[in-house]
């Protein structure tokens, strides 16, 4: 029984469809979009701080050392979820926490963080997302990991977790705050 | 307890669908005529079980009945009952009880209307369907019962069919999808029998050729629905976008298509047969294809349904197994097959050679781009890409346009060979002619000139043109022209209706890609605005309230050169329960366009965002395809294809040799 | 209890029209705002344009697309700019570059294969039909008058 060797190739073909489908399935979460944004210094904007309209914030504000740079609203819920990590990680991990109040009102901002707490530095008030935009956001809450250059090393999309925080934001942080004892 | 019972006559029903894999095929093994004859009932009996099954879950539905899940995911006590009805196929699990109804309902009709078959065939090609109704049900048993309930505390409430689905569309579409997908099943099975007995002659062809007919049609018919649902219900004008799941009902239609055509010739002339073997594993491939990727989640889509990688798992090694195994019996079994009969580079044989040879680049083209995300993601270790209408209307339009031109040149071209000069003499003068009238009509009615519209409507008219020729001169022949127009076979009004089904879509399709015009605007009540010499005003805004849903409404006033034309209601919905905000269009359907307004959100004061469209002739997308579905029927039809019952009974024992 | 899975049916709400009434001063502009929100692709939704989104980083992304055509950039500007930003995912008409060069000419690929495959099928085709010769064919045709 001697096979056409042509005869074969459709069942090739086929074959190697299964297998890339099969790629299909120890992929991420389709919702879920990589950051074009990693290694690329912060964008530059020029925003009002939340708690002091009069001040004007920009790039320069959050560099010279690792930071976290997080966007939130009023009106997201997960926000609200995240909300106590990022107050611990502010008190007890010594890292700078700044806040991105995206899409928002700054009254309820402003009343929303006295009820919950502020974990933050300061926060900037991008009522027109654009500072958001600029960095590639798609939905509230995201996380990104600043280096002391400000160049963006990595972003979380989502609630920020204690389990969050151990397997994925701390490991970059202690990379790099490794990286600055060498340097 | 209904439920209870649903789900065991699905277990039963499985058990019926093993035994119809085994009995009748071990009886023609052993010889045992009474085995065979199990074939018949077995596939009653399956089918009855399934459709019980069925009929519980639909009680559940229409008692409200949330202790059920499926049920309580997908209903609610305000919803009105033909949804509640229609909800059981508006999701996954439901969707699927359905696809294997409709496969137990194919393969019953087989059992029955397939007395002209020889036992052995009969039998294999049932027991090669019940073993794929077997798979199914064991999905759905596995991975995907309908019948779970959520004990001992159930909701009270449902949580409500999403309301875009809340929509004679669903009644419909989903169930003509099915049709069409599971249908191929039977030209499958056709061709999986014919493999196994080693003997690949025209004979399956002849069988197959009307249930192929008859599924190709119920899939044109879902696919023209989705698109018609798709541009009433969501607002904003569009009636394909080459997402995952269009794609996936989209590419089993071109494998039937040229199925179709391979039938016709390996029928008729005893050629390529393999290649049509080949064609009626792909077709029903591509229908499982699609329900692999429809329910799986590796692909990112809208019509999606659950996303659950353990389904998927299922789906693909079932893929693996059905189609693998297939594609490895044909590469086995067809080799050495030559078809004796010659033709030359000019006869209609070609001509379908050629039809299916750019059916099957388009299909790759469109595979490529539908799984190209997925290649991507892996060979780029997580980066995302998108493909969208862009690169599929870029790569696909392109065939379809040389695709048009077989379609013209084909249908009368004669078998083996044609007289090329004759030929082409006879050609010239409607192309000269309908490439002249199309340029004429787009110069006067069109408000400007576009050379590529005026091409492919040319080509449409020249199709059309041609088909008449056509028609005349075979009805002309005798003196009494009304009985020779029904001496032709049905097959060629057929092919007649569906080629200018075609030339309908592609001239509808044409002049709305080029001459349509949108306006996106902000309107007061009073205010007017223009939009291709229509003068469309806004009127007022009033409050209304639906059985579920409460909503704002529009009045808007078309009228043109000052006369009256319609006025229009578009609204803006709420409803409660899904809390869910939803525009629903108003739209003045036309036979040469379609007037189309829709409601975005209020913008200060009394004014509103508001989207006007004009849509020329996009209502030709949608008859064509009736037509082209319609000629799927007629052709199923015709007499020739209903093969003499060949003598049962005392022969039996030799039918079985 | 099962896992958690998403029931998305047929069209999220988030695919629902979305109409916002940018003012353009010329029509150029704003058939060229049509076209850059259709070819764009909603960041958030699971395969929606812009043009269709009711999403909130939708909503914002045409806004600035009204915003960069008014400053004056060209089309292949604006979707470079969501690029920057977004990656290839968000442009519906793939780039052309190392990792897109087989799906922009694979179809071309396959059309020259089928072309091949279909000469060579024609070829040995061609040999087998025997042509009647002139003589045969007159005689033939004298056979089937007689008759």
């Amino acid at each position: 029984m001697s096979i056409n060797k042509n005869l074969l190739i459709p069942l090739t073909a086929f074959v190697l469809l299964v297998i890339v489908l099969a790629f299909g399935f120890r992929l991420e979460d389709p919702h879920y979009l990589p950051s074009e944004l990693i290694d690329r210094p912060f964008p530059e904007f020029s925003l009002k701080d939340l708690h002091d309209p009069g001040r004007t914030l920009t790039a320069a504000d959050i560099k010279g050392e690792i930071s976290l740079v997080n966007v939130w609203a009023t009106w997201c819920p997960n926000c609200l979820v995240e909300h106590p990590e990022l107050i611990r990680i502010s008190q007890e991990e010594g890292i700078a926490l700044y806040g991105v109040n995206y899409n928002d009102e700054s009254s309820k901002a402003i009343a929303w963080l006295e009820r919950h707490g502020n974990p933050y530095k300061f926060n900037m008030v991008d009522d027109n997302g654009t500072l958001a935009i600029d960095l590639g956001v798609y939905g509230a809450p995201e996380t990104f990991v600043l280096d002391k250059h400000g160049v963006i090393q990595y972003r979380h999309v989502g609630a920020v977790t204690r389990g969050v925080w151990k397997s994925r934001i701390f490991p970059v942080v202690e990379l790099l705050q490794t990286q600055m004892g060498e340097g | 307890m209904i439920a209870e019972l649903g789900h065991f006559s699905l277990i039963l029903a499985l058990g019926l669908s093993v035994c119809l894999v085994v009995l009748p095929a071990t009886g023609v093994y052993l010889r045992q005529i009474s085995l065979v004859r199990l074939s018949g009932s077995l596939s009653a009996g399956l089918f009855v079980f399934i459709l019980f099954s069925f009929v519980c879950l639909g009680h559940a539905f229409v008692n409200d009945d949330f202790s059920v899940v499926y049920v309580a995911r997908n209903s609610n006590t305000a919803l009105p009952l033909q949804y509640k009805i229609s909800a059981l196929w508006g999701a996954h699990e439901g969707s699927f009880l359905l696809w294997s109804l409709v496969m137990a309902g194919w393969t019953l009709a087989v059992s029955q209307f397939s007395r002209s078959l020889t036992l052995d065939m009969r039998a294999r090609v049932l027991s090669i369907m019940g073993g794929l109704s077997a798979g199914f049900i064991l999905f759905i048993l596995l991975t995907s019962n309908p019948f779970d309930r959520d004990l001992p505390i159930y909701p009270r409430e449902g949580a409500d069919l999403n309301p875009l689905l809340q929509d004679f569309g669903l009644i419909v579409h989903p169930p003509l999808l099915y049709f069409g997908y599971v249908g191929f099943a039977v030209p499958f099975a056709f061709a999986i029998a014919t493999l196994t007995t080693g003997k690949l002659d025209a004979a399956w062809a002849r069988w197959s050729r009307p249930w192929t007919n008859l599924a190709w049609s119920f899939l044109t018919m879902g696919i023209t629905l989705g698109s018609w649902w798709a541009y009433y219900e969501l607002g904003w004008g569009g009636w394909w976008f080459w997402d995952a799941v269009e794609n996936a009902s989209f590419m089993p239609w071109l494998v039937g298509t040229a199925l179709i055509h391979s039938l016709a010739a390996t029928e008729k002339r005893g050629v390529f047969k393999s290649w049509t073997v080949l064609l009626a594993i792909f077709a029903f491939s591509f229908s499982l294809l699609g329900a692999f990727l429809v329910r799986s989640g590796v692909l990112t889509s809208v019509h999606a349904f659950a996303v659950d990688p353990e389904r998927g798992l299922f789906i693909l090694a079932f893929l693996l197994l059905v189609i693998g195994g297939s594609l490895l019996l044909f590469a086995v079994k067809a080799t050495g097959i030559k078809s004796n009969a010659g033709f030359s580079w000019t006869g209609r044989e070609t001509m379908l050679l050629v039809n299916n040879i750019l059916l099957a680049v388009a299909v790759g083209a469109v595979l490529l781009g539908t799984i190209y995300p997925l290649i991507y993601e892996a060979m780029t270790d997580g980066r995302k890409i998108s493909v969208g209408p862009p690169y599929f209307n870029a790569v696909f339009v392109p065939v379809a346009m040389l695709l048009f031109v077989v379609m013209v040149i084909g249908p009368t071209s004669r078998w083996r060979s044609t007289p090329v000069e004759k030929y082409f003499k006879k050609k010239l003068l409607p192309a000269g002619g309908s490439f002249a009238l199309a340029s004429t009509l787009l110069f006067l009615f069109t408000p400007r000139f576009e050379p590529l519209a005026a091409v492919v409507v040319g080509v449409a008219l020249w199709i059309t043109v041609d088909l008449i020729i056509d028609w005349v001169s075979r009805v002309r022949h005798k003196s009494n022209r009304v009985i020779r127009l029904f001496q032709q076979p049905l097959s060629y009004y057929g092919m007649l209706i569906g080629h200018l089904g075609i030339a309908i879509s592609m001239t509808g399709i044409c002049l709305t890609v080029y001459f349509s015009e949108e306006k996106d605007i902000r309107m007061a009540p009073g205010e007017v605005v223009e939009l291709s010499g229509y003068e469309v005003k806004f009127l007022s805004m009033k409050k209304v309230r639906g059985p579920n849903f409460e909503a704002n409404q529009g009045e808007i006033e078309i009228t043109r050169d000052g006369q009256h034309i319609v006025t229009l209601h578009p609204q803006k919905r709420f409803y409660e329960t899904a809390r869910n905000m939803m525009t629903e269009a108003d739209i003045d359907p036309g036979l040469f366009r379609d007037l189309y307004v829709a409601l975005g959100e209020p913008i200060g004061g009394d004014a509103w965002a508001v989207r006007v469209q004009f849509k020329p002739f996009v209502r030709w997308v949608w008859f064509g395809g009736l037509f082209i579905a319609l000629s799927g029927i007629i052709s199923a039809l015709d007499k020739r294809y209903r093969v003499r019952r060949i003598a049962v009974g005392n022969n039996a024992e030799q039918s079985l040799a | 209890m099962r896992i958690a899975f998403l029931f998305i049916l047929l069209l999220s709400l988030e695919s629902q029209a979305a109409i916002d009434a940018y003012p353009f001063p010329n029509d150029e502009l704003r058939l060229r705002h049509i076209a850059l929100i259709d070819e764009l692709r909603c960041p958030q939704c699971l395969n929606t344009n812009l043009a269709g989104s009711d999403s909130m980083i939708a909503k914002d992304l045409r806004r600035e697309v009204h915003r960069l055509l008014l400053e004056g950039k060209s089309d292949d500007e604006i979707l470079d700019y969501m690029y920057q930003r977004y990656g290839d995912f968000i442009l519906y008409k793939p780039r052309l570059q190392s990792g897109t060069l087989v799906l922009w000419f694979g179809p071309v690929f396959l059309l020259l294969i089928a072309c091949v495959v279909l000469f060579r099928l024609l070829r040995s085709k061609k040999t087998v039909v025997n042509e009647l010769s002139e003589a045969d064919s007159r005689r033939l045709e004298a056979l089937v008058k007689r008759k």
